[in-house]
């Protein structure tokens, strides 16, 4: 690693005002930033770590929405009564991910800002129309990701919170990497505020996408079944030594169905 | 260099660090706490897990500099002071639940925080599963999750003494 300055501010106002020197990076759970910096991928100059801001954690639920903030690790997503209730699967996706010693360390807002093309919780916030919150606005899923490890986020600019509209019904069904857990193919499934949205995660040569077809095929019809059939075009798919772009295509099929199945 | 202040094994202890540093290189080379193994670069395989606040977590991918002001209990830590093993521990050696040793502490770490989160017990394929961050290359994982499976009841209190291991 590379020698930087380590900071740790108490309120979103103070790390605004040291991510104000482009060569400083935020730091949530460090469970991605950490490996990076060993590996000397990248060198910051300052390092904000914001795991002493309170009003970046916790979990509210109210109006028929569930809002989480940044900081919020894995684990207390995925043992959360109050996620449980509202959305189950978001729950099951948190318990998921990694492994235990990273859901300990691992955050909702590191992951949504890193938008690894595997990682799974990208694919909860775009299925549910989630909204993300920022020091300085909030921005629709929809706009959010815009490609692999990229986003609408300014240089900056902190994600503070996630909210989720509280769906009628999803399901995720993922295809694990056997090594690292994260998904080689995931598939989000939900029926709720925001319409039919299935979101895949892990297969896109540009990181989480809609499934226009799938959307489609099961906002005529919400069952497995509807899903025959429907193919997955193999261009924008990502192929590398775990599977192939047709492998891939074939197996968002697969989880999708299991989805919809585990959805009810 | 920015300083930090913790305890390690209940003695608050206070040390010079850079900002880079790891919580695991200020055991190992700074406190020569050398039971935490360093066993990969990339944050998988686990040896080197420790608790923080009662909490597992991999001393290889965090700084230093985090810690300020915690608790951290390593592998020297959980032996009582007259020596006496505790359960999981006495458990791994009951059923042979290593051979090199290396990933043993991590193990060990992992599997005390993974029962106290569960105390309603764990199955056999629950043990499997919550052991997913910790890789061993010897023993094939079956006497570790047998170990984890006799220790649980000790720590649950469901039984007084640890089962035997079959002869
Ligand atoms: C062994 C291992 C297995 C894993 N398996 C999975 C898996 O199966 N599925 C999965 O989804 N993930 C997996 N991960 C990744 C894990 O979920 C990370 O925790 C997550 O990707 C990043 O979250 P973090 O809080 O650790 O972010 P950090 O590492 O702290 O930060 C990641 C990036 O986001 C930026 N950032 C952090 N917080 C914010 C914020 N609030 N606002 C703006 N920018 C921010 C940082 O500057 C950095 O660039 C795995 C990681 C490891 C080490
Ligand atoms: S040394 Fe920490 S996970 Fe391998
Ligand atoms: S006993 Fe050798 S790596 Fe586990």
């Amino acid at each position: 690693m590379y020698e930087f300055t380590y900071h740790r501010p108490g309120s979103v106002a103070d790390a605004v005002k040291l991510l104000a020197d482009p060569d400083a990076r935020a730091m949530s759970g460090g469970m991605t930033l950490i490996p990076t910096l060993k590996q000397r991928l990248a060198r910051p100059t300052a390092v904000v770590d914001l795991s002493g801001i309170g009003e970046l954690k916790g979990i509210t639920v109210s109006g028929g929405t569930v809002k989480i903030g940044g900081m919020t690790t894995h684990a207390t997503v995925a043992s959360s009564a109050d996620v449980a209730k509202a959305i189950p699967a978001l729950a099951k996706l948190a318990a998921h991910i990694g492994d235990a010693q990273v859901r300990n360390r691992g955050t909702m807002g590191g992951s949504v800002a890193n938008h690894d093309p595997a990682a799974d919780y990208p694919g909860a916030v775009l299925a549910l129309g989630a909204t993300v919150h920022t020091n300085t606005r909030a921005i629709a899923a929809d706009d959010f990701f815009n490609g692999m490890f990229s986003t609408a986020l300014e240089p900056g600019e902190i994600v503070t919170a996630i909210s989720f509209p509280v769906p009628e019904k999803a399901a995720y069904v993922k295809f694990p990497n056997p090594a690292s857990r994260y998904a080689m193919v995931g598939v989000f499934v939900a029926k709720g505020p925001a319409g039919v949205r299935v979101a895949v995660t892990g297969a896109g040569a540009n990181g989480v996408f809609r499934h226009a077809a799938m959307e489609a095929a099961l906002a005529k019809n919400w069952s497995a079944a509807a899903l025959d059939g429907v193919t997955t075009p193999v261009d924008d798919l990502n192929g590398d030594i775990h599977a192939s772009k047709e492998y891939r295509a074939h197996l968002i099929g697969v989880m999708a169905k299991r989805a919809v199945a585990a959805a009810g | 260099m920015p300083q930090v202040s913790l305890k390690v094994n209940g003695k608050p202890v206070t040390a010079e660090v850079e900002g880079r540093t790891l919580l695991v290189d200020l055991l190992r080379e700074t406190l020569r706490l050398t039971g935490t193994h360093v066993g990969c670069d990339t944050s998988q395989c686990g040896a080197c897990v420790v608790h923080i606040d009662g909490e597992s977590v991999k001393a290889c991918t965090i700084l230093a500099v985090q810690v300020q002001g915690s608790d951290v209990l390593t592998i020297e830590g959980l032996a009582a002071a007259d020596g006496t093993l505790h359960p999981m521990q006495e458990a791994f050696r009951e059923y042979h639940a290593l051979q090199c040793g290396f990933c043993t502490p991590g193990m060990v770490m992992s599997a005390i925080d993974l029962v106290k989160k569960n105390p309603k017990g764990l199955s056999e394929q629950e043990i499997r599963e919550g052991l997913e961050g910790n890789l061993c290359r010897c023993t094939g994982y079956h006497n570790i999750v047998k170990a984890i499976d006799a220790a649980q009841q000790v720590m649950h209190g469901k039984v007084k003494e640890l089962p035997r291991a079959a002869e």
